[in-house]
């Protein structure tokens, strides 16, 4: 129980004293996993949600394999998308690897199914409630998806926060391709890891309770967005 | 109440909402319509619709058997018949929502409606998580209406329906007659000539019930041909010149509704209206 | 519905704005001169890097980026171009690196030494001896937990050297006290402070490690427990990514009497991490 006393009083003191590196990293944390998370929702709510609309050979098989790909270990992404960027791979020359844009890139592929398959969940009921009355207003396939991607955002919040919790607290992925190199492409999760490894249990503990926190922030401005989106006048 | 009454909208809501709304229709492309090209709305025109000798297999029987049926423009015609006779379903080939398995189902000789000639009106609304004006002016979106027409024309559809006061509210929180005008309005949106309604009032208490009919019978005396697709006998009373009978996914009699519901002429009618169980 | 759904417009241009908040800071990094470093935990974690890094930044104006791995990882990726420099601690591994061509030339850097750890109550009464290999055997002897690495790493390579040297070859799933954690040293001293466990450890990352609780150093100074420690330039002849030039300058500062009175300065808790290698006859 000490641990957790001493915990919070790391938190409080790297907190209280406007530490700059944590500055940087919570900075570098929050800039990598909310694009990471934006490029999934633009790439991966669309694709969820012609997933639910379009009938084609194949479709659940498609779905089935995306539901497997939310299972992905962060460390399997890491891997993967390591070897994708190492020099001696495939895109090697973009030069990009132990860049918070390979950490991007990681945590793109980690959460991107995860959006997609929620997303296609979320669509697939709006589209047996809409699908005759679309069709019969004449909307075909994309107009469909995009009224449905509407009619369907506050329900949607809940996919795109779902993605920030799997980047925000993965450190598998972001390890590998980042590097966990001192102010470059060190975050969260990997200072985390370092603190532990470092047997300074307190502090990584109270890094932790500080990711908390951030977490906890961000899932409760979405939370207030949502809600005055709402009253605002759709329901 | 948030249109003030000098702005364009409510003037416009005086003019006529017949005539093709939603910019370029399908049939305009020339390649379909070479030969008609200035007369848009004649090329909207979906009539004659006919369904010839269709059939629509559900659970390995005919759920809609051999079936004819040709609609004209003017007038109402009620489509009864118990649960299970296939009314629901030649509503939907109608719409041309869905094909036939057997039979052909066209529109001027077309094997699709011309592009906002049919409007169809659900049991359910179904709307969407809009405002009421929303609703309209996105179902103009998706016909294809130039943007800066459409909530001119929306306003106008919401102020025929009853619904300007409630424009602006979340289209989820109307009540239940206040949705099911919005979806005619809806429906309305591209100035169809068929308007097909599923059950419109099935959930609704008699007073909204009441409403509904009286913007159908408003819409049909402005031009546009319906097909109500009801069990309500005393609907079918109050707004059908005509009355079709379908059993067991054929039709058994196609009357005026005065002789229907005086005489019917077909075993089956007689049964329904006596109350009696089909077989 | 324009007006009046603000919510999806506004998602989208924050998302964007992230995109491009994002691309700044991945471009940016090319144009400084800088090199990436394949090193291990040892080095990274007791902060040796951390004293050391600064004053060679200051004299040349290069950065220097550490990725702290395994030695055996660290060699790989090196192999695979991901890195300009390699310092690690497994000078078997690392001559093969070079006979391979994937280095240019092995550099004698530092060496410190491994000791034993083990819990105060000691079950397998090793403490205070000399012979490191005599001691593996009565843990092994005595049955006692022993937290090994498992990891390939320069670490898990010294272990495996002394267990031959006991005359030794336990393998963990038949002698269940041997428990091997594939981890860093780090994760494995923490293990070793959970189970009361004996763990071999490099002194710079035991002095620097907070989360001791009863573990204490059993056995040091056998020579047999010294940890060399070497730098390579990665091949830029296969490697065309590499930034020799800066890369070489690195390892020439190492190597100078700048860098190893550096490497001798940095210390923890007022105790020194590495002791630099006798100059070499000169490089190159």
């Amino acid at each position: 129980m000490q641990e957790f006393t001493d915990a919070f009083g790391a938190a409080f003191a790297l907190l209280a004293s406007g530490d700059p590196e944590l500055a940087e990293i919570v900075g570098l944390s929050l800039r990598v996993t909310l694009t990471a998370v934006a490029i999934s929702c633009l790439v991966g709510m669309p694709l969820g949600a012609l997933l639910a609309i379009a009938r084609f050979p194949g479709r659940g098989a498609a779905a089935a394999l995306l539901n497997a790909l939310m299972g992905l270990p962060p460390v399997v992404v890491g891997l993967a998308t390591y070897l994708l960027l190492s020099r001696s791979g495939p895109l090697g020359a973009l030069g990009l690897l132990y860049t918070p844009a390979a950490m991007i890139i990681a945590q793109t592929i980690l959460t991107l199914p995860l959006v997609a398959a929620l997303t296609r969940q979320t669509i697939a009921d709006l589209h047996a409630e809409h699908d005759e009355t679309l069709r019969a207003l004449g909307a075909g396939r994309w107009a469909t998806a995009l009224t449905l991607l509407h009619d369907g955002r506050f329900a949607l919040t809940t996919a795109a926060l779902a993605g920030f919790g799997r980047a925000a607290a993965e450190v598998g992925a972001v390890m590998i391709v980042g590097g966990n190199i001192a102010h470059a492409t060190r975050v969260m999760t990997t200072a985390i890891a370092l603190e532990t490894a470092r047997g300074e249990l307190a502090l990584a503990l109270g890094l932790g309770m500080i990711l908390l926190g951030i977490s906890a922030a961000v899932n409760l401005a979405a939370m207030a967005l949502r809600a005055r989106a709402e009253r605002a006048a759709h329901v | 109440m948030s249109e003030p009454a000098s702005r364009p909208a409510a003037e416009q809501a005086a003019a006529p909402l017949s005539g093709p709304a939603c910019g370029r229709p399908a049939g305009a492309r020339a390649a379909d319509r070479p030969a008609e090209p200035t007369r848009a709305a004649a090329a909207r025109d979906p009539w004659p619709v006919r369904l010839d000798r269709v059939s629509v297999r559900r659970g390995g029987r005919a759920a809609v058997d051999a079936l004819t049926l040709r609609l004209d423009p003017g007038g109402v015609l009620a489509l009864m018949g118990p649960n299970g006779a296939g009314k629901s379903l030649t509503l939907r080939l109608l719409a041309g929502l869905i094909a036939p398995d057997e039979g052909a189902a066209t529109w001027a000789g077309r094997p699709t409606p011309p592009r906002g000639a049919v409007g169809v009106v659900f049991q359910r609304p179904a709307l969407l998580r809009r405002s009421t004006l929303g609703n309209v002016t996105h179902a103009l979106a998706l016909a294809g209406a130039p943007r800066r027409a459409r909530r001119a024309r929306a306003m106008a559809l919401l102020a025929q329906a009853g619904l300007t006061h409630r424009a602006d509210a979340p289209a989820r929180a109307l009540s239940g007659g206040e949705q099911q005008r919005l979806a005619l309005a809806r429906a309305l949106a591209c100035a169809p000539a068929l308007l097909l309604l599923d059950e419109p009032t099935a959930n609704l208490d008699p007073r909204a019930t009441a409403q509904v009919e009286a913007l159908l019978r408003e819409v049909c005396a402005q031009g546009v041909t319906a097909l109500v697709v009801t069990h309500d006998a005393g609907q079918a009373r109050r707004v059908a010149d005509e009355v079709a009978f379908l059993h067991n996914g054929r039709l058994t009699e196609r009357t005026p509704a005065r002789e229907f519901f005086a005489r019917p002429a077909s075993p089956e009618g007689r049964a329904y209206l006596e109350g009696r169980l089909l077989l | 519905m324009n007006a009046r759904t603000p919510t999806l417009r506004a998602a989208l241009l924050g998302a964007l704005a992230a995109m491009a908040a994002a691309l700044p800071g991945a471009a940016a990094a090319a144009e400084q001169d800088e090199i990436i470093v394949q090193s291990t935990t040892s080095t990274a974690n007791s902060g040796f890097f951390d004293q050391v890094l600064p004053q060679f930044e200051a004299r040349t104006g290069i950065k220097v980026k550490v990725v702290a791995v395994g030695t055996g990882q660290a060699l790989r990726n090196a192999a695979n171009c991901d890195g300009d420099v390699v310092l690690v601690h497994a000078p078997r591994a690392e001559a093969d690196f070079v006979a391979k061509g994937l280095g240019v030339r092995r550099h004698p850097l530092m060496s410190n030494d491994f000791v034993i750890v083990g819990p105060a109550a000691d079950p397998a009464g090793i403490a205070g001896m000399r012979d490191a290999a005599a001691a593996m055997a009565r843990i092994a002897a005595a049955g006692a937990p022993f937290a090994s690495r498992g990891d390939d790493s320069g670490t898990h390579k010294a272990e495996r050297r002394l267990w031959r040297a006991a005359g030794l070859d336990p393998d963990p799933a038949t002698d269940r006290w041997l428990r091997e954690l594939g981890a860093g040293m780090g994760a494995t001293l923490n293990a070793a402070a959970g189970m009361g466990a004996y763990a071999l450890t490099d002194r710079a990352t035991w002095l620097a490690f907070a989360n001791k609780a009863d573990l204490r150093i059993m056995v040091e100074g056998d020579p047999r427990l010294l940890n060399h420690y070497g730098v390579i330039l990665v091949n830029p002849a296969r490697c065309p990514n590499v930034n020799a030039k800066a890369g070489q300058a690195f390892i020439d500062w190492l190597l100078s009497a700048e860098g190893r009175a550096a490497i001798a300065g940095a210390r923890v808790h007022g105790a020194q991490l590495f002791r630099p290698a006798e100059p070499q006859e000169k490089t190159r």
